[in-house]
């Protein structure tokens, strides 16, 4: 094989129970940007902490630079090369860029740090990479996205020759992944080796030379990215015909339940809307857009300093999220693992939570009748656990959303609200929460989606408001929606909407 | 579905206590007389009423370290009252409502100016402290009617009173924690403050019920301890906040809340009075038992954190 930098022969890993890794044998080149593409389960993650050292492989062998690696630690691996940037950084707060991408090796003068020097490098090394930001900002000053930045501009700094990131825009803005992409061209062109785990398939068509397929432990198989695409990948993965990525539609528009008019708050600027029975209304727009603050202040998140709120033709004061809910809203979050889930407790715990009226006996917690209640959802969303004791926290992440979601319905929450719904959720998951999306659709729900993946909400919306800077930018019908015009009006080109005229 | 599992987290501490019950009988066989079991649970029952109050607020994620000076005012207070003739319920009723008032000012701070528990609980123990001595000047009261001694010295059957009521707040947290919505509440809120404000949580409202039961449990404990020394001393529940915490610690509520339970603070608490008790039994210097003490803490949690990881790689 030409030029492979890193090589596995026979890699498997076995856990207790279960074979993560199974007989995997898998080249990098060198200078390539190569995708890991699988389902959660796959053995993507076990793949990464075998080729860093962090755990040990049951059998077989690691090849780096043509030499076999043995006795590996993640110590070891980054001082020859190989650096891995996780979901969750390693960064210090409180203290400042220079220092965190210094740390442990603070370039020193007469025994003591030289802070200027590390300044003035560090600096560098941001300006190298195109990151505009003071190398001496603290961290905790940062956007998630510029922390991230952080994290790259550290492995830089130990020239690396390969490195991983592990889902490095799940947590970015459009315009950061913007940023990240271009870092990472940059790093190709440097000679370094890029191994990208996304579950983003768009991504890895935009920036990927190659892409590896992992499905249940197993390598099937490697191929140029430009020889593919993003259905057959889908396929490969998921093994199995997915035939049509969104659900058929088989439901009718229905009565207005709710309208919104001119709601104002610190982002928000008059924004009005009306969702129906029998429909999805998509929200559109970038990220600061004004969408996720628009379901939280309907939903009592945040306060709102102006505006109407009509539910079912009446009009009502939403104040705490207490009162969202008690008028029948339901908000499934976008950062499910932060606002949606209390990770520690047990499944029955979170999906009886937004309603413990409901599984009281004589005014005491009946835990039959809580166990009944958890067991009943478990079973009609699918919900993946050998028990309704099982923690919220060792859930996959489609299974979280769907107890997040067994939640509201336990309420019986009448209007819901997606944001984000299949962020961070692979391929099969995803498809299950848009079936039950739909499948509340036709039992009368009301759904309000967020979404920032164009092709997600443009397939299953039924109507569309994009949103730019606090402002609605305007409503497009089924019949009208297409990925430019989304963007056009996203990116605030086009003038104010005003009124019904628009469609 | 019937298949229970037996939470082998608590199994550290749990293995700890009976090491000790073992080593305490063979070394004293009148250590296991069922009077000198009535002693230790005695000697616990102050300690153990304070520890539901504390594990509500550690369970919130909270701290609390004015419980030792409420206990001082509770006691002090108290004791002026009865000495001077007021009812034994309505002084009972004033102390306990002091109680209350204590823990709803330092939930009020906590809540609406954002202060972290330690350090607003920190200023509380050190203010109560004072009240305490100010109420009497710095000398000890006494003369606390006969009737009132049953709380704290009484039998009922071969039972001591303490224990009784011990055992009621241990059933009665239970219970909240179990079977109300406010225990579900103080759990989510423990685990996540802001999915359980999303789920329709009054978080300040529950911080509220919490530290207010918690200052009128460690007031009832104040209301025990003078009557079981029969005096009002200013200096009474000094340190206690130590015992307290160390109990519910060792009874594996996690410090960082949303994760314990009432039935492993039970165990917490008379492994630590056992281990006083075993050792005065022994006769080791109170030198000695301090440096134990500590020493048992830090083992029984490590050990409870060596059966939680091998346990998460069984995972």
């Amino acid at each position: 094989m030409d030029n492979e930098i890193l090589k596995l022969e026979h890699v498997t890993k076995k856990y207790p129970g279960v074979v993560a890794l199974d007989d995997v044998s898998i080249g990098f080149r060198e200078g390539e940007v190569h995708a890991i593409a699988g389902e959660n389960g796959a053995g993507k993650s076990t793949l990464i902490k075998i080729i860093t050292g962090a755990v040990e492989a049951t059998s077989g062998s690691l090849f780096y630079n043509g030499q076999e690696l043995r006795n590996n630690t993640p110590e070891k691996t980054l001082n020859m090369g190989i650096a891995a940037i996780y979901q969750e950084f390693n960064l210090f707060p409180a203290l400042t860029i220079a220092e965190n991408i210094f740390h442990g090796r603070y370039p020193k003068k007469h025994g003591m740090i030289d802070r200027k020097t590390m300044m003035q490098e560090a600096d560098k090394i941001l300006q190298d990479l195109g990151i505009n930001i003071k190398a001496s900002e603290q961290v905790k000053n940062l956007s998630v996205g510029y922390q991230q930045l952080v994290e790259i501009a550290k492995s830089v700094t130990r020239d690396v020759k390969v490195l991983i990131m592990d889902e490095p825009s799940a947590p970015l803005t459009e315009v950061e992944v913007g940023h990240l992409f271009e870092i990472v061209e940059r790093l190709k062109k440097r000679g370094v080796t890029i191994i990208y785990i996304s579950h983003r398939l768009e991504e890895i068509f935009t920036i990927c030379d190659r892409v590896s397929v992992f499905r249940d432990g197993k390598y099937i198989q490697t191929m140029d990215v430009s020889d593919t695409n993003v259905n057959e990948l889908i396929c490969i993965m998921v093994n199995r015909e997915l035939g049509q990525q969104y659900p058929a539609k088989d439901y009718t528009k229905g009565e207005k339940v709710l309208e919104i008019r001119d709601l104002c708050t610190d982002l928000l600027d008059h924004v009005s809307l009306e969702a129906y029975r029998g429909e999805i209304l998509g929200l559109a727009g970038l990220v600061g857009a004004g969408r996720t603050e628009t379901a939280r202040a309907l939903f009592g998140a945040d306060r709102y300093k102006q505006g109407e709120i009509l539910i079912n033709g009446e009009s009502v004061r939403i104040n705490s999220p207490s009162e969202g809910i008690s008028h029948g809203i339901g908000l499934i979050p976008e950062d499910r693992k932060k606002e949606g889930l209390v990770l520690k407790l047990p499944i029955r715990h979170n999906i009886s939570f937004a309603h413990l009226n409901a599984i009281k006996r004589g005014g005491i917690i009946n835990m039959e009748k809580d166990r009944e209640a958890s067991e009943r959802y478990i079973g009609q969303l699918a919900i993946k656990t050998p028990s309704c004791e099982q923690l919220a926290g060792q859930l996959s992440g489609g299974n979280q959303q769907k107890v997040v979601l067994a939640k509201w319905l336990f309420r019986d929450s009448d209007i819901l609200i997606f944001d984000e719904p299949t962020r961070g959720i692979d391929v099969g998951a995803k498809q299950e929460i848009y079936r039950l999306m739909v499948d509340l659709v036709r039992q009368g729900k009301v759904l309000i989606m967020i979404s920032s993946e164009m092709p997600e909400l443009i397939g299953m919306s039924d109507r569309i408001l994009v949103m730019h800077n606090g402002k609605v930018m305007g409503e497009l019908q089924k019949e009208e929606f297409s990925q430019e015009r989304i963007l056009t009006l996203a990116s605030g080109i086009e003038e104010d909407y005003s009124g019904e005229n628009a469609g | 579905m019937k298949k229970h599992k037996i939470d082998l987290s608590r199994f550290g501490v749990i293995i700890a206590w009976i090491i000790l019950i073992i080593v305490f009988a063979i070394n004293n066989p009148a250590f296991l007389r069922s009077s000198n079991i009535f002693t230790i649970l005695r000697q616990a029952s102050i300690v153990g009423v304070c520890s539901v109050g504390m594990t509500f607020v550690i369970l919130t994620g909270g701290m609390d370290l004015s419980v030792g000076s409420v206990i001082g005012v509770g006691c002090v207070g108290g004791a002026q009252m009865l000495s001077s003739g007021v009812p034994i319920p309505v002084a009972v009723l004033v102390i306990l409502l002091m109680g209350a008032a204590a823990g709803t000012f330092n939930a009020l701070m906590i809540n609406q100016l954002g202060i972290a528990p330690i350090i607003m609980t920190l200023g509380t123990m050190t203010a109560m402290r004072g009240i305490a001595y100010l109420l009497c000047g710095g000398f000890a009261v006494y003369g606390i009617p006969e009737s009132y001694k049953v709380i704290g010295q009484g039998y009922l059957g071969p039972i001591p009173v303490p224990v009784i009521i011990m055992a009621i707040c241990f059933a009665f947290g239970w219970f909240i924690l179990n079977r109300l919505n406010f225990g579900r509440e103080i759990y989510g809120i423990g685990g996540n403050v802001e999915a359980s404000r999303l789920t329709g949580v009054n978080v300040k409202k529950t911080i509220f019920k919490v530290y207010a039961l918690a200052g009128t449990l460690y007031a009832l404990a104040g209301l025990m301890l003078m009557a079981r020394v029969n005096s009002g001393q200013p200096s009474s529940g000094e340190g206690y906040e130590m015992d307290v915490i160390t109990g519910v610690v060792l009874g594996g509520v996690s410090i960082n809340g949303g994760e314990g339970s009432i039935l492993g603070v039970v165990v917490g608490v008379l492994l630590m009075s056992t281990l006083t008790n075993g050792m005065v039994l022994m006769d080791i210097s109170e030198f000695w038992q301090k440096f134990v003490k500590g020493v048992v803490l830090i083992l029984a949690v490590s050990l409870d954190r060596i059966v939680q990881k091998s346990k998460e790689k069984a995972v």
